[in-house]
């Protein structure tokens, strides 16, 4: 395979996690990198593409049918191999932690492969990291939208104003030993509740 | 409860993960002093890295897969073992109604008879082979699959070679219904509900089953690392025992409503009850619409379907052989019966006062009906387990069964 560049193939049908390794695999040098987010005619696209590694994530339905197309009818034209070696076991436990798996045409260097797979690794990680972030964020301002609503009704309810409302839900919160979201949440629900047996 | 009594267990979206589901729901695992965490997997790939590097303890299995992984045929060489077997049965063929309606004109019947399906498909994919047409695609749920092995054993008993005279390639069950519509496969035989599902979506026959081609035949496992068995016995004794008394509760058809009605929830199957019930009732809709029953559609436990037969694992050895992914020699036949584990099942249940089988192999296809055999109480009859045409494999001559089998492969290829 000597110095020529290598062609990594990406299958991911998340399009944001695909695009942030294969930013991460540019400003590293590999610059060949093909995106796959369509895994319709899957055989076709893996013949044409002719990579050298590919990379898909570990939640892909289509892993099944990929190690079939690679293993089986021997359709493509050179070998592949399921992660990086049989006895590396600590490289394909790291990737399969991050939700990777990685398939890699015999026959490549092997330092070349570990420091490609290495740097898509860490992207999965920098990815699931965000996502966890952003999910918190989320998280946190459908909780202040909750807290607001139990703030009304109470306002409403007990013709208390806003800091005390505020005061009295931290009040329960703490009582209770539960999280003031958690308390506003319990008086929505219960506003709602009774709102319905007033309706009908 | 002690959190090494946690036992973290992956499943496919199936009807057969039944066991597992019902050892969760229904307490069976709890009274055992276990506690099973479900984990819903997109793949078998991904069922079977997660095994290995210890996402999972235990999991949902195709009976070959963990063959395979300890045979080194996939990229983790992580010894498995399978300590019962979820049951036996649950996979249809199902073709295009197109391609049912040609096979109909040839003979075949719309009651499920898989030697008549057999010749009529033989007979059209040999005029279109002289005419020169297109191979048919048949889709299949995995490489390593009881699906291809049987589909393939049925198919090259007629001179139909997979690869040379059809094609065979792996989807996800879920997406055949859809790509059978699409045209993108002619056939494929998946596990339930996925045959039904396709009836009912329209465009789909059902021409037989996998418990007509080899009648009960083994389908899911319970596997396991071997590492983790050892471990702790004891835990891996109560994870057997939950699993197989949530076995005969998934057999009385008391319960089926119930069953398919857990199933269906999206956590696991994600299907609509209506679909689940007609399999789990051992009830398939047959090509004229009649719903027909297929009595070994679907055995968890009786007739000890739980068995981890080790005539099971070498019959699969067998044709790993046949198809030369494997070279058939001493050592990979120690591995295989190492793989499934007999002794594990008779350990764990022998406090139940569960009838076992006095051997741990039997010869398939010996039993042509229902038969009393040897056990533990003297009450055990086992259901008959002949192949389709006849044939027996005795596990102790499973070297010149192969040879055999590819002495006629060889010679369909020359013809």
């Amino acid at each position: 395979m000597g110095d020529k560049p290598v062609h990594v193939l990406i299958i991911d049908a998340n399009r944001i996690r695909a695009s942030i390794i294969e930013e991460g695999l540019v400003e590293n040098g590999v610059t060949h990198v093909t995106v796959l987010t369509d895994m319709r005619e899957l055989l076709r696209k893996i013949i044409e593409i002719d990579p050298d590694v590919i990379f898909v994530d570990l939640e892909n339905p289509n892993r099944d049918q990929l190690e079939y197309i690679l293993q089986v009818p021997r359709a493509v034209k050179r070998p592949v191999a399921m992660f990086v070696e049989h006895s590396d076991q600590a490289s394909t436990e790291a990737a399969i932690d991050a939700g990777v798996s990685a398939y890699i045409v015999d026959g490549l260097r092997k330092e070349r492969v570990r420091s490609i797979l290495d740097m898509t690794v860490s992207r999965f990680n920098a990815f699931h990291r965000l996502q966890k972030e952003l999910d918190s964020v989320r998280n946190e301002l459908a909780e202040r939208k909750t807290i607001d609503r139990a703030k009304a009704i109470l306002m409403k309810t007990r013709g208390v104003n806003e800091p005390e409302a505020y005061a009295l839900l931290r009040r329960i919160a703490m009582n209770e030993g539960r999280r003031i979201a958690v308390v506003a949440e319990s008086v929505v629900l219960a506003a709602g509740l009774f709102k319905r047996d007033v309706d009908t | 409860m002690n959190s090494s009594m946690r036992i973290r267990v992956g499943f496919m979206p199936l009807a057969d993960a039944a066991p597992l589901v019902v050892a969760r729901e229904m307490g069976f695992a709890r009274d055992e002093g276990v506690e099973i965490v479900l984990s819903r997997e997109t793949s078998w790939a991904t069922v079977r890295d997660r095994l290995s590097v210890g996402h999972l303890d235990a999991s949902h299995a195709l009976a070959p897969l963990p063959l395979a992984t300890k045979l080194g045929l996939g990229p983790l060489h992580v010894p498995m073992s399978v300590p019962i077997a979820l049951g036996c049965g649950g996979n249809t063929v199902t073709v295009a109604d197109w391609l049912f309606s040609a096979m109909a004109d040839k003979g075949a019947s719309a009651d499920f008879d898989c030697k008549r399906a057999l010749s009529a498909l033989a007979s059209i994919v040999t005029a279109r082979r002289a005419r020169g047409l297109a191979k048919f695609v048949f889709a299949v749920v995995h490489q390593h699959s009881a699906h291809r092995y049987q589909l393939a054993y049925w198919f090259a008993s007629a001179g139909i070679i997979p690869g040379r005279d059809v094609s065979l390639v792996v989807l996800p069950p879920s997406l055949m219904p859809e790509a059978l519509q699409a045209g993108n496969i002619d056939g494929f035989c998946a596990g339930e509900p996925w045959g039904s599902v396709a009836v009912s979506a329209g465009g789909a026959s059902i021409v037989t089953t996998n418990s007509h081609i080899w009648r009960s035949s083994p389908e899911k496992v319970l596997s396991t690392r071997e590492d983790w068995v050892e471990e702790d016995p004891d835990r891996a004794d109560a994870l057997v025992r939950a699993i197989w008394r949530a076995s005969v509760w998934c057999d009385d058809a008391a319960n089926t409503a119930e069953l398919a009605e857990l199933l269906a929830r999206p956590e696991y199957v994600d299907a609509h009850t209506k679909h689940l019930l007609p399999g789990l009732s051992r009830k398939l809709p047959a090509p004229d619409g009649r719903l027909l029953d297929v009595p070994g559609l679907f055995n968890f436990a009786r007739a000890a379907s739980g068995f981890p037969w080790l005539s099971h694992a070498l019959w699969f050895l067998s044709q790993m052989a046949r198809w030369d992914e494997i070279q058939l020699a001493a050592d990979t036949i120690k591995k295989g019966c190492r793989t499934f584990r007999p002794d594990i099942y008779r350990r764990a249940l022998a406090p139940l006062g569960v009838d076992m089988p006095s051997a741990n192999s039997k010869v398939e296809g010996a039993l042509p009906t229902e038969t009393p055999v040897g056990s533990s109480t003297g009450k055990l009859s086992l259901h008959a387990d002949g192949f389709f045409d006849g044939a027996r494999f005795d596990p102790d001559r499973i070297d010149s069964y192969v040879a055999e089998l590819k002495a006629l492969d060889s010679q369909v290829r020359k013809a």
